[in-house]
C-alpha cells in the first residue's frame, strides 16, 4: 500500500466547528481532591481544544502515573493512562506513525523530571509534534506526600524529615538545555494566562512544552503563593509577550531591563530608565530566555508566558519524509514527480545474493 | 603434479583468527560460494564481545564454523574436519574442537615471534614440539606469501597484511576445488569504486591462495563435495535477524498495517535494528529509542494508534521493558516483542547463545501477565515465527513474545525464497462505528480477543490504560469480583490461542524408548540426533515447540507414547520446569531435564549421549579423519559414522 491509503479508517472527519467543551468531558467521575489546581487545568484544556478546529476524533491526551496522570480519563478524546514516566515515549510512538493525530502529553514534575527524566529531554530534541503539560506542584501526591525533583532543598516532608538535600530541577532550563523548540510556564488559577498560553502551544509546530505550576492544597498548599497571591502577584510575575516590553506591577511601572555588564536582568522602574531601556521579549533568542528562566527570588517576578520558542523541523515530518525519499532514491523518481507507491516485498525478498536451483 | 580428487559428502571447517583477521569475512564468503554451488550448509560465527580484543590472546580469537554437504545440514557441524588458525592464539582457542586426524593450516609467520607465543599461553611453539602429532598440519607462511604475492600493488605493510585472509580463502577454495567467481564477483562490488588497490590486493591475494594449493607441494589431495539435492526455486542464504526482519515485513503487508520498530542497540539484537532501518522504501518506520524501556514504549504507541508495533531486544533489554510489556497485556494492544537471547545473567556473555530467558519472557512481570511465546527454530524459521507471533498477536490482541536466540541471529543457512501470494493472509481488521452501538473498548468475541478501534474513528473515542478494568466498559474498576474475574479472563484468553494451533508433529519414531522436547534454535542439533539414533535403530521420537506458550493441546497424547521425555536446553531446564507443571504426573515421573549453559549450541554427540549413554557415543564420535590425504581411509564402519548415515 502507500502513503494515500493509509490502512486507518478512512471514515469522513467530524464537524470540528461546532464542538463545545461538553464534547471533550468523559462520562467518568473526577476523582482530585477538592480544591486541587487540576481542576482548573481540566477546565481550561477542555475549554481550548474544542476552538482548535481539530475533529474530536484526532485527539490523544496521554500521561504517565501521578494525580496528573488520570487526565486522559476525564477526556472524552481518545487517551492512554501509561506507566510511570514513560509518556513521552508512548507519545512520540503514535505520532511517529500518525503524524496527522493531535497529541497532547499530560505529566507532572515526578513522572517528567524524575523517572521519565530521560525521555522529557529526548522528546524535547527530538521536537516531536506534541503539546506536553507538566503539572508542576513540587511534590509527589499521589504517593501521599514525599519531596519532588522539583521541591525546593530542605523541603520536609515524610520521606525527608530533616530536609531534603538535593538542588531542585529548573524545568524551563532543562528545557532550553534539551533545545526544546517551544516552552512556556502559566499557572493553574490564571485562567485566561493558561488558555492562552495553551493556544500558543497549539499552534506550535513542535514539542510545545507548557510548565504549569500546580497547587496541591494537600500535600504542598501555598507552594506557588508568594507569586499567585491576589494582592502581590502584580508585582512577582511578568507576563511575556513577544515583541512586547517586559513590563509588570500593577500599573506596568516595572520592567526588566539587562544589564549588559552583568548580563543579567535587572527590575527598574520604567519612568526612571524609560520605556526604551525595558527588555522586548524575543522568544527565539536562547540567550535571554536562558536569563528569563533563571529569574528566582523574593526580588524577582516570576516569568510567564512563551518564554522561548524557535521553529525547526519536526521528527515526525522528517521520519516520513525520509520513507518517502528513500523511495523515490530505492525507485529512481525523477525530481518533479510524485513519490511512486512502495514497491513489493517480494521484490525484497527476491534481492541479494540469490541462486536458482 | 598431479593431485588426487575425492568426494565427500559433508565436511566441516572452521576459520579461526584474530578479531581483526577478518575470519567472519572469509567465513561468509566461503558460505556464499558454497551456498550458489547447491550445497546445504548451515553456520555458526563465534566472536568475541570486545569490538577490537587483545590482539593475539584466546580471548580476541574470531571464529567462523560452516558445515557444508551434498545431503541435508541441520547443524553447522559438531567438530570441524578443516582448521585454519591465522595465528597461535586462534589454534590454543579451537585446537580442542578439531577432529583427531583433521587438517590444520596454519598460517607459520604468526608462530614465528615469540610474543605470539606467549600472548597465546604457548610456552614452546606447538608446530616444533610435536603436540600437533594427531593432525594433518599444512604448516603455509600466509602473511609472507600474501604480502609477496601483492607487492606490486604498492601498499604498505599494514594495509597489506590485512589481504592475509583472502589468501586463506583461495588456499581453502583449492582445497575443495571452489570456483573463485563468486569471491571475485562480491570484491568487484565491495571494493572497486571506492578503493581499487584494495580491490586489487585482495584479488591478487585470492588467486595466489589458491594457485599455493595447485602447485604447493604439500597438498595432494583435493576434496568435492557435491550439490545436495534440494526442492526446486530461488534461493538466498540468510541470517536469522535478516529472516526476522524479513518476516516482520511481511506479515505487516499480510496484514495490512505499517510496520512500526522501536529499539534500542543491544547485542545480538541490533542487527535487526540496522536491516529493518534500511526499508525505508517499503514503508517500514524503525526508531532508535533512548532507551530498551522507550523503546517498547513507543511500539506499544504505534500499535494504539493502529500499526504493527514491534520491539527487538536481548535478555537485559527484556528485563527493562518488563513494565510496559505487563501495560500492553493489560491495554490488551497487539505487539511483538522479539527477545534474541544471548548468555546471561546480567551483562552474562553478550555474544554467546543461550536459552535462558523462556522464564522470564513468561513470568518476567508484575501480577498475573501471561502473553503468548513463539520461538524460532532455525536462522531461516525466523521468517515463519515472526510471520506467527503477528498473526496471535493480532488476531487475539495481545503482546506477544518472539524468541530467537544468537545462534539463529547471526547463523546462517540456505532458504528458499517464499512467494508473497502464497502466504496466507492475516485477518485484522480496525473496529468501525456501528449504527446505535455504545461502544464497548473490552468487548469480547469468541477468542475473548476484543475490539481495536484507532485514533481517529469518530465516535469510538475511548481510554485504556494500567489500572485494571471493568469487564467490556473498560472503565477504572477496583472491584474485588471484577478482578479476579478479569485475571482469569486474561489467562484464558491467552490458553485460547491453541484452538488456532496444528497439531505437533512427531519426527522420527512415532513411539518407543524416548522423546526427545525441544524449543528454539537446538531444533538442527536435537532433530540430527534424532536421526542418528534412527539408524542406529533406536526409537526416538522428537517434539520441537514452536508454541511455547500455550503449549499444544495434544501435547500430553503425543508424548504419552514414549518410556522417556528428555527435554535438552540451552539452560538449567527452563522448558523442563514448565512442562512439569503442564503435564500430567505419569509423564512428569518420565521426564529427564537435560541442561547445557557454556554459550554454546548442542553438540549432536552430546544428545546422542543422552540416549545411548557418554561411552557408545565417544565412541560413535571417534570417527577418523574424513578428510584423509589416504584414500579410503575416510571409509569407517558404518556405525560410528553418525553423519555420514544420515540422508
Amino acid at each position: 500500500m502507500n502513503d494515500t491509503t493509509r490502512p486507518y479508517p478512512n471514515l469522513p472527519a467530524t464537524d470540528a466547528s461546532a464542538l463545545t467543551k461538553k464534547d471533550f468531558t468523559s462520562d467518568q467521575e473526577v476523582k482530585w481532591c477538592p480544591g486541587c489546581g487540576d481542576y482548573s487545568i481540566l477546565a481550561q484544556v477542555q475549554r481550548v481544544l474544542p476552538t482548535l478546529g481539530i475533529p474530536r476524533e484526532n485527539f490523544v491526551v496521554v500521561s504517565g502515573i501521578g494525580c496528573s496522570s488520570r487526565f486522559p480519563y476525564y477526556m472524552d478524546t481518545y487517551g492512554l493512562h501509561t506507566v510511570h514516566g514513560r509518556a513521552p515515549a508512548v507519545a512520540t510512538g503514535i505520532k511517529a506513525l500518525r503524524p496527522e493525530l493531535s497529541v497532547w502529553m499530560i505529566t507532572g514534575d515526578g513522572d517528567s523530571l524524575s523517572i521519565g527524566g530521560n525521555h522529557l529531554i529526548h522528546l524535547l530534541r527530538r521536537n516531536v509534534d506534541l503539546k506536553l503539560l507538566l503539572f508542576n506542584n513540587r511534590i509527589y501526591g499521589l504517593t501521599k506526600g514525599q519531596y519532588s525533583p522539583t521541591s525546593e532543598q530542605g523541603k520536609r516532608t515524610k520521606s525527608s524529615p530533616l530536609g531534603s538535600l538535593e538542588q531542585p530541577f529548573n524545568p524551563i532550563s532543562i528545557a532550553l538545555g534539551a533545545r526544546a523548540s517551544f516552552i512556556a510556564r502559566s499557572i493553574d488559577i490564571e485562567a485566561k494566562h493558561l488558555q492562552e498560553t495553551l493556544l500558543a502551544a497549539a499552534a506550535h509546530k513542535g514539542t510545545a512544552l507548557v510548565e504549569i505550576w500546580q497547587n496541591c492544597n494537600i500535600f504542598n498548599d501555598g507552594a506557588f503563593s508568594d507569586v499567585t497571591d491576589r494582592k502581590t502577584k502584580a508585582s512577582r510575575q511578568v507576563a511575556l509577550k513577544a515583541g512586547e516590553p517586559a513590563l509588570f506591577g500593577a500599573q506596568n511601572e516595572l520592567g526588566l531591563v539587562l544589564n549588559r555588564e552583568t548580563f543579567a536582568f535587572e527590575v527598574a522602574q520604567v519612568a526612571e530608565v524609560g520605556i526604551e531601556s525595558i527588555y522586548v521579549h524575543d522568544p527565539s533568542n536562547r540567550i535571554t530566555s536562558q536569563l528569563l528562566a533563571e529569574l528566582s527570588g523574593p526580588d524577582m517576578p516570576a516569568p510567564i508566558g512563551v518564554l522561548h520558542a524557535h521553529q525547526r523541523p519536526t521528527y515526525d515530518e522528517q521520519m516520513s519524509a525520509q520513507l518517502d525519499e528513500a523511495r523515490r532514491v530505492s525507485l529512481k523518481t525523477p525530481a518533479g514527480e510524485p513519490t511512486p507507491p512502495r514497491p513489493s516485498l517480494q521484490s525484497l525478498l527476491n534481492a541479494g545474493n540469490t541462486w536458482q536451483v | 603434479m598431479s593431485k588426487t580428487i575425492e568426494h565427500r559428502e559433508r565436511v566441516t571447517v572452521r576459520f579461526a583468527g584474530d578479531s581483526g583477521d577478518g575470519m567472519q569475512l572469509t567465513g561468509t564468503q566461503f558460505t556464499h560460494t558454497a551456498a550458489v554451488l547447491g550445497n546445504d550448509l548451515a553456520t555458526f560465527p563465534d566472536f568475541p564481545a570486545e569490538i577490537r580484543a587483545p590482539a593475539g590472546t584466546p580471548a580476541g580469537v574470531s571464529g567462523f564454523q560452516i558445515h557444508f554437504a551434498a545431503a541435508e545440514v541441520l547443524t553447522p557441524g559438531d567438530a570441524p574436519d578443516v582448521l585454519v588458525a591465522m595465528n597461535p592464539a586462534a589454534l590454543k582457542a579451537n585446537l580442542a574442537d578439531l577432529k583427531l586426524g583433521g587438517a590444520l593450516i596454519v598460517n607459520t609467520n604468526a608462530f614465528s615471534v615469540s610474543k605470539n607465543l606467549e600472548r597465546a599461553g604457548y610456552s614452546a611453539n606447538p608446530l616444533e614440539d610435536g603436540s600437533l602429532d594427531g593432525y594433518r598440519v599444512y604448516p603455509v607462511d600466509i602473511t609472507a606469501l600474501t604480502l609477496t604475492a601483492i607487492a606490486e600493488v604498492g601498499l604498505n605493510q599494514r594495509a597489506a597484511t590485512r589481504s592475509k585472509n583472502f589468501f586463506a580463502l583461495g588456499l581453502i577454495y583449492w582445497m575443495f576445488n571452489r570456483s573463485l567467481e563468486h569471491s571475485l564477483a562480491w570484491i568487484e562490488e565491495k571494493f572497486q569504486a571506492k578503493m581499487p588497490e584494495v580491490a586489487e590486493a585482495n584479488r591478487l591475494a585470492l588467486k595466489a591462495g589458491y594457485n599455493y594449493g595447485e602447485t604447493a607441494e604439500i597438498f595432494t589431495h583435493h576434496y568435492v563435495v557435491s550439490s545436495a539435492p534440494i526442492e526446486p526455486g530461488l534461493y538466498r542464504n540468510i541470517t536469522g535477524n535478516e529472516a526476522l526482519g524479513l518476516g516482520l515485513m511481511a506479515a505487516a503487508e499480510l496484514s495490512g498495517l505499517e510496520l512500526f520498530l522501536g529499539s534500542y542497540p543491544i547485542t545480538p539484537a541490533s542487527d535487526l535494528l540496522h536491516f529493518l532501518s534500511k526499508q525505508k522504501a517499503y514503508g517500514v518506520k524503525t526508531f532508535q529509542a533512548e532507551d530498551e524501556i522507550a523503546a517498547v514504549c513507543a511500539s506499544l504507541g504505534a500499535a494504539y494508534a493502529g500499526g504493527l508495533g514491534v520491539t527487538s531486544t536481548s535478555g537485559p533489554g527484556m528485563a527493562l521493558k518488563a513494565e510496559a510489556i505487563g501495560l500492553a497485556m493489560m491495554m490488551e494492544l497487539p505487539m511483538v516483542i522479539c527477545n534474541i537471547q544471548r548468555g546471561g545473567p546480567s551483562t552474562g556473555l553478550p555474544t554467546k547463545t543461550e536459552q535462558s530467558d523462556l522464564l522470564q519472557g513468561m513470568f518476567g512481570r508484575n501480577g498475573e501477565s501471561p502473553l503468548p511465546v513463539v520461538a524460532a527454530k532455525s536462522p531461516s524459521d525466523c521468517f515463519y515465527a515472526a510471520i506467527e507471533a503477528v498473526r496471535i498477536a493480532l488476531t487475539h490482541m495481545t503482546p506477544v513474545l518472539l524468541l530467537s536466540d544468537g545462534y539463529l541471529a547471526n547463523g546462517s543457512e540456505p532458504w528458499k525464497v517464499p512467494e508473497m501470494s502464497a502466504l496466507p493472509r492475516i485477518d485484522c481488521a480496525f473496529h468501525l462505528p456501528r449504527e446505535g452501538e455504545v461502544f464497548q473498548p473490552y468487548a469480547r468475541d469468541e477468542q475473548l480477543s476484543r475490539p481495536w478501534a484507532v485514533p481517529g474513528t469518530p465516535g469510538l473515542e475511548h481510554r485504556l490504560g494500567g489500572l485494571e478494568k471493568q469487564h467490556e466498559t473498560g472503565n477504572v474498576s477496583y472491584d474485588p469480583e471484577n478482578h479476579e474475574f478479569m485475571v482469569k479472563l486474561r489467562a484464558e484468553k491467552v490458553k485460547r490461542v491453541t484452538r488456532s494451533l496444528p497439531p505437533t508433529e512427531v519426527a522420527g519414531a512415532p513411539s518407543g524408548e524416548a522423546v526427545f522436547v525441544s524449543w528454539g534454535g537446538t531444533f538442527g542439533s536435537v532433530r540430527a540426533a534424532t536421526r542418528s539414533l534412527n539408524q542406529l535403530g533406536r526409537h526416538v521420537g522428537h517434539v520441537h515447540l514452536t508454541h511455547i506458550n500455550p503449549m499444544p493441546s495434544d501435547l500430553e497424547a503425543k508424548l504419552s507414547a514414549f518410556d522417556r521425555i528428555i527435554v535438552p536446553e540451552l539452560n538449567l531446564g527452563q522448558l523442563a520446569l514448565l512442562l512439569r507443571s503442564e503435564l500430567s504426573a505419569d509423564l512428569v515421573a518420565k521426564l529427564t531435564s537435560a541442561p547445557k549453559v557454556q554459550g554454546k549450541p548442542f553438540k549432536e554427540r552430546e544428545l546422542v549421549a543422552l540416549v545411548v549413554g557418554d561411552e557408545l557415543a565417544s565412541a560413535l564420535s571417534l570417527k577418523p579423519d574424513p578428510l584423509s590425504g589416504e584414500p579410503g581411509e575416510g571409509d569407517a564402519p558404518p556405525l560410528i559414522q553418525i553423519d555420514d548415515a544420515r540422508q
